[in-house]
């Protein structure tokens, strides 16, 4: 069995990658730092690490598709992967 | 210290790998359409952020999306209440219970499509008797789309009330009389045992019945494919079946997909929050 059928690109095997390298790493936390207690941020709804990672993701997706819709073509997209960097690092801060 | 077993993960096994093969290798398929163009011998181009640039600016696409959001709420905020309010009627003993679930189950057997057609005849300005009824109010779901969706509300309403209904009713039947006797030595009103009994305990059941109920509704395709065809009101559904580029289709299904995971995300947090119940440890969450 190939996975041609699935149509890989580089770009999207390193997202997943990443993806894959991410749970695994919060996977391996459970057991180093287990002083993982729900947290009540600016959310007001109480967040563990993985829930940090899951609202980083999804914020990210919507902000790379907030960039595509709003912003002028000429724009660079890592700008959006930039602000959402920022955005994650403000996640796992303060939600 | 709890024991741990870890066998228990053979026992998971077999759920990882059915979860990969129909949820995980195909969205990843998806994702990697998503960013390409996918010609007819299977050969792909690499295009970034093309379709989603295209799909993102059509006019089209928002109409479709806004259509689906505003249809959602219309059938929420008639089928909660309502559901509710036939749950509150409903018999709570004797010969009344069985017949009452059974008439109320009966729509929810029935498959989308066939409600689709039952609705595409009855509502015919022709042959079908609603159709027929209304007809004199100028009423013709088939070149009119406000009356397309009236049709598809109603349709709706009545395929799926039921369920709202019999939800609401499983809540309502799992209060203890206790509740209701201090309500009574209290002197409270119908209204009061109402909105400080019933509905804080429905409140868990409610939320299933609100998220099933809208995530239903928001895929909505069999019913206007039915009825009308593919043609007006157009929803992200039957916008999709018109699409033709794979990667468009992909681009498309991976924003909606977004949106579904939003929306159960609030909906698991909303359902999880300040019941003070311990969430599921271990893993990643």
């Amino acid at each position: 069995m190939t996975f041609a059928w699935m149509g890989w690109t580089l770009p999207t095997a390193l997202f997943f990658a990443f993806i894959a390298l991410a749970l695994l790493t919060l996977g391996v936390l459970t057991k180093l730092a287990p002083n993982n207690e729900p947290r009540v941020g600016i959310l007001r709804v109480a967040t563990q690490r993985g829930d940090r990672f899951f609202l980083s993701l999804l914020g990210s997706a919507f902000i790379h598709l907030a960039w595509i819709g709003l912003m002028p073509e000429d724009l660079p997209l890592w700008i959006a992967t930039l602000a959402s960097v920022v955005y994650a690092a403000l996640v796992f801060r303060f939600a | 210290m709890k024991p741990v077993n870890q066998k228990a993960w053979f026992l998971v096994a077999p759920v990882l790998l059915l979860v990969a093969f129909t949820a995980i290798i195909p969205l990843m398929t998806v994702v990697n359409y998503s960013v390409q163009y996918v010609a007819t011998n299977a050969q792909f181009h690499w295009v970034g952020d093309l379709w989603y640039r295209e799909v993102l600016h059509s006019e089209k696409f928002w109409n479709a999306l806004w259509r689906n959001l505003v249809f959602s709420c219309i059938i929420l905020a008639i089928q909660i209440p309502l559901g509710v309010l036939i749950a509150l009627n409903m018999p709570r003993k004797g010969w009344g219970v069985p017949v009452c679930l059974v008439l109320m189950a009966l729509p929810l057997l029935i498959p989308w499509y066939v409600v689709g057609m039952i609705w595409q005849m009855f509502g015919r300005v022709d042959i079908g008797l609603f159709g027929v009824m209304l007809r004199d109010f100028g009423y013709n779901y088939e070149n009119d789309p406000i009356d397309a969706w009236f049709t598809l509300v109603l349709m709706d309403v009545w395929h799926w009330t039921s369920l709202v209904a019999m939800l609401a009713y499983a809540g309502l039947v799992s209060i203890p009389d206790a509740y209701y006797q201090a309500a009574r030595i209290d002197g409270a009103s119908k209204w009061s045992v109402f909105r400080f009994i019933q509905l804080p305990k429905m409140g868990r059941v409610l939320t299933i019945a609100i998220l099933l109920r809208f995530m239903d509704s928001f895929m909505i395709f069999t019913e206007p494919f039915a009825v009308i065809a593919g043609g007006d009101p157009v929803f992200l559904s039957t916008e999709l079946k018109q699409t033709v580029e794979l990667g468009q289709k992909a681009a498309m299904s991976i924003i909606y997909f977004l949106i579904i995971l939003l929306t159960s995300w609030v909906f698991y947090t909303v359902m999880t929050r300040d019941d003070g119940a311990p969430r599921p440890q271990g893993g990643v969450s």
